[in-house]
Order: structure tokens, then sequence, then C-alpha cells
């Protein structure tokens, strides 16, 4: 996506994650990373799929993103449990790239507290970290 | 970014075009425009251009050039003609008295007794040192910075010498060799080199007609690529990077570079060079390809020894590759090796080098 984009129905973490509180459940979240992130990153080559069950803990890396040139962690905006990988950035990684919001999504969990929300920014308090 | 960065004649041009700058060996330089995968691509299958203006240039002038040279330079600069096509080129290393690795570079032959040598950017100034600290043995050898007197321009891929052609009022010099040319009415000196592992050209020109050349290559069709695209390139097809694959504390033989080393010319650290070459290295430089997922980044560790010294994702092969120092007696073609990718054991295999051939 060439356009810098911060959707207003996520959750945003420093770190250039996103999180996606399931309106139906607000014990269920869907991560990934930013506009910011991937545009910082460039093209992303290889995302390592964390297991299913793992549990990640707020403000730590859960996985790795590699582009060409770096990798970088990818910080957990929210604890909780692994419960589904996108299986399908193992082969088709620059989706993290075209549709970091979408089919871009990195990982589901289970939230540990779901109250750890509180501490995360607003799609305009998170802009603003950027700058400009 | 600190104001103390070095900007090139194209800066401009970079900031039009979108580039990504960043810090390079003091430079602020395009590290890519649209991005890697694309200008890759560009180059393998059409034509890239790359400012290439950081590279130093130090010219060795006088009687005395070739015999500075000949104690400076691991080659032997004796061979390097000048004649009616022009004056060829060649490829060397500088080492220190241990055999360590200062630099690689080209010299170029621009005249009977004047020769200029590229230098890597961050090496440029220790270089300079080097040569004019050798100097006084050789007192009808003049040193001369040229660092600031030319902007270099590499452009490369399948198209690249048709469409440098098309500007040029004689034809182009062939591969390994230099010679002056008008392009678009701009005296360049055009070189039949580059690191991409595809034909092309070099240009050196004044930095003052390295923006107009830049936009008329462009506007007939070369891509701009930056750096990011440049180091996939050259790992792609194994040619060393100074400070990833070259280091002082490391020797030409164990990097693979005993080719373009003649002890017989008595270089600075022949030697012990010498020596290596008949006891055989303890360790050498290995193309490698991951197999299975992941990409080896340089200062990886090897199981069993060695490092990776460069690694990346190959935009033409689609798999991690890299290069790595091993112990000589698992650097054979075939020999698999487990690289700790940040705590990740993965599976890699040597190979022939280059890792990637035209066609392939």
């Amino acid at each position: 996506m060439a356009d810098a984009s911060y959707p207003d129905d996520l959750l945003y973490h420093a770190e250039h994650d996103w999180a996606r509180i399931d309106p139906d459940d607000a014990t269920f979240a869907t991560l990934g990373i930013t506009w910011y992130a991937q545009d910082s990153l460039g093209e992303v080559v290889f995302f390592d799929l964390p297991a299913v069950g793992t549990a990640v803990k707020k403000d730590e890396p859960y996985a790795e993103v590699e582009s060409v040139k770096a990798v970088s962690d990818v910080i957990a905006p929210l604890s909780g449990e692994i419960v589904e990988v996108n299986e399908a950035l193992s082969d088709g990684p620059q989706a993290i790239n075209d549709d970091p919001y979408g089919a871009g999504w990195l990982i589901k969990v289970r939230l540990a507290d779901p109250g750890e929300r509180e501490a995360l920014m607003d799609a305009s308090a998170y802009a603003a970290t950027l700058g400009g | 970014m600190p104001a103390t960065l070095r900007r090139t004649a194209l800066y401009d041009a970079h900031v039009a075009a979108g580039a990504k700058m960043v810090e390079f060996a003091g430079w602020e330089m395009p590290v890519q425009y649209v991005g890697v995968g694309a200008e890759h691509l560009a180059v393998r299958e059409r034509c890239g251009i790359f400012d290439v203006s950081h590279m130093g240039e130090i010219e060795v002038a006088g009687p005395q050039a070739l015999a500075l040279l000949q104690r400076l330079l691991s080659n032997d600069v004796a061979k390097v003609a000048v004649d009616v096509d022009g004056g060829h080129a060649q490829y060397s290393v500088l080492c220190r008295e241990d055999g360590g690795v200062l630099d690689d570079l080209f010299a170029y032959r621009l005249d009977t007794d004047r020769y200029l040598t590229v230098t890597n950017a961050a090496n440029h100034e220790a270089d300079l040192e080097w040569f004019r600290a050798h100097a006084g043995e050789f007192p009808e050898a003049e040193v001369i910075d040229r660092l600031d007197d030319y902007a270099m321009l590499a452009v490369q891929g399948p198209l690249a010498r048709g469409i440098v052609q098309a500007i040029s009022d004689a034809p182009l010099p062939a591969r390994m060799i230099a010679a002056s040319r008008r392009l678009a009415g701009r005296d360049v000196l055009v070189c039949g080199t580059g690191y991409t592992g595809e034909d092309g050209v070099e240009l050196l020109c004044r930095p003052a007609d390295a923006p107009a050349l830049w936009d008329e290559l462009v506007r007939r069709g070369a891509t701009p690529a930056g750096l990011a695209a440049r180091d996939t390139l050259r790992l792609e097809v194994c040619f060393h990077l100074y400070g990833n694959d070259l280091m002082p504390e490391r020797g030409p033989i164990e990097a693979g570079l005993g080719w373009c080393c003649k002890e017989d010319t008595h270089f600075i650290g022949a030697e012990a060079v010498r020596a290596v070459r008949e006891a055989g290295a303890s360790e050498k430089l290995v193309a490698f390809e991951i197999d299975g997922p992941g990409i080896a980044r340089q200062g990886n560790q090897i199981a069993g020894g060695g490092e990776v010294t460069s690694g990346t994702m190959s935009p033409s092969l689609g798999v991690g590759i890299g290069m790595a120092y091993v112990p000589a007696e698992r650097s054979a073609i075939g020999s698999d090796l487990e690289i700790d990718v940040r705590g990740k054991m993965r599976r890699a295999v040597v190979r022939q080098k280059p890792l990637y051939r035209k066609g392939q």
C-alpha cells in the first residue's frame, strides 16, 4: 500500500504494532504491524511464524519479520496465547507490505488481560507519535 | 541525520526520485527508491543506474607510479596495459605486512604514467594515508586525492551498454578497459567494469556534470537503483564487500582472492600471503544457500566454528544466501553448515560460486 494509513478501528502500540479487538469478543484480538513499520522495514521477505499455543507478553517480542536488509522484532501490544497464525505469510510475506491491516495480519490471540488495552493508543494518538 | 554527512552531486536527484536516504560510510546515500526487489530485477533484466560517487579515487602519477602501485597492490600492475583501446583495469587487494586486507580496489591505467584506483568510501582516507606513507620510497611517484574531482555512476544490466552507447561519441570500451568519451556532450571516463555480475559500464565524470548525465540515462530507460540492490546483486555473484567479507584480520587467500595476488611482485604482505598459500588456509570464505526458511546475517556463528560475513534473501533465487568463513575442512562444495540465526539453528549448504548465473 503506497500511502500511510492508520485505521480508526485499531489500537496501537508505540513499537509500531496494532491490535484489532474482536467487536463481539473482547478477549480475542488480531495483531499485526503498522504501515509505518512495514514502510521502515522495506520489502518483507520472511516472517518466521510463531507456534500456536505460545504465550505472548505485552511489550515483548514474539516473532521476527525480515526485510532484505534487516531483521526486526515484532512486539506484542497485548498479552495472551496464540490461537492462530497467518499461514499464508510463509509463502507470501509481502502481504505485510501490501495490506498490513488485512491480509498481512500476523497472529490471533486469546487475551490474558483484556484490560491491557487501556495502555494502547488510538489511531490519532499513534499517528501523532510519528510526527508530521 | 547529522549535518556532517557528505552528499554526492546527485543528492537532489535522489530525493526528487523518492529515494530513502541512509547513512553509509559517512555519506547520505539512497538505499532504495521504489523497492529493492524491483531495482534488483531491473538490473538483472534491463538496466539499473547507481550513484557510487561515495567511492574514492586516488591518482598515482609520475615515472615511478607503476613501481609504487606494484608495491601497494597485490596484483601484477605491470600487466595493466594502455593501448589504442584505452587503459586496462585490474582488481587488487591492498594488504598489510601480515597479509591482512586493508581494502579491495580497481586500478585503471589512464596513461603511460598515470593510474586511478577506486577505493571503498569507508577506507578512502586510510588508503590515501597508506599510499602516501609508502610513496616516500618512490620520489618520482605523486599521490593525488581525486575524491572531490569525480562523481561515479554505475550503469549495469543487459541493456546498459546500449543505453550509454546511444549518447556516446564513440564505441564504448570493452570489458575491463577504460577510455575517455563524450557522453551527451560531457567528458566522461567510461570503464567497462561493475560489481553486479551484469554487463555494463561505470562512468567517472565531473560532479557538476553528474546530474545531467543521470537524468539523461534515466530518461533513456535506466532504473535508479540503491545500495540495497547493489548489495543483493553483488552477493548473488559472490563479489566481496569490504567490511563484511574482507577485513584486516583475514588475508586474501582465506577470502578466495588468491587469483589477484602475485607474490613475485613483492607487494606489501606478499610473504605472508605466500606462506598461507603454501601451507593452505585454515579457513575459507564459502558461499552458501539456506536449506529451508530463514535468512542468515553478518555475524551469525556457525556450529563447529566460523561466521557469516554477508547474508540476505536472494531476489533472483528466492532463498536465503550468504558468504561465511568456515574451517577449511568444511569448505567443500556440498558441505552442510548449521548456522545459529539468532538462536535458531538453520541448515545451509556450501555452494559453488557464483550463486547466481545468467540464464539460471
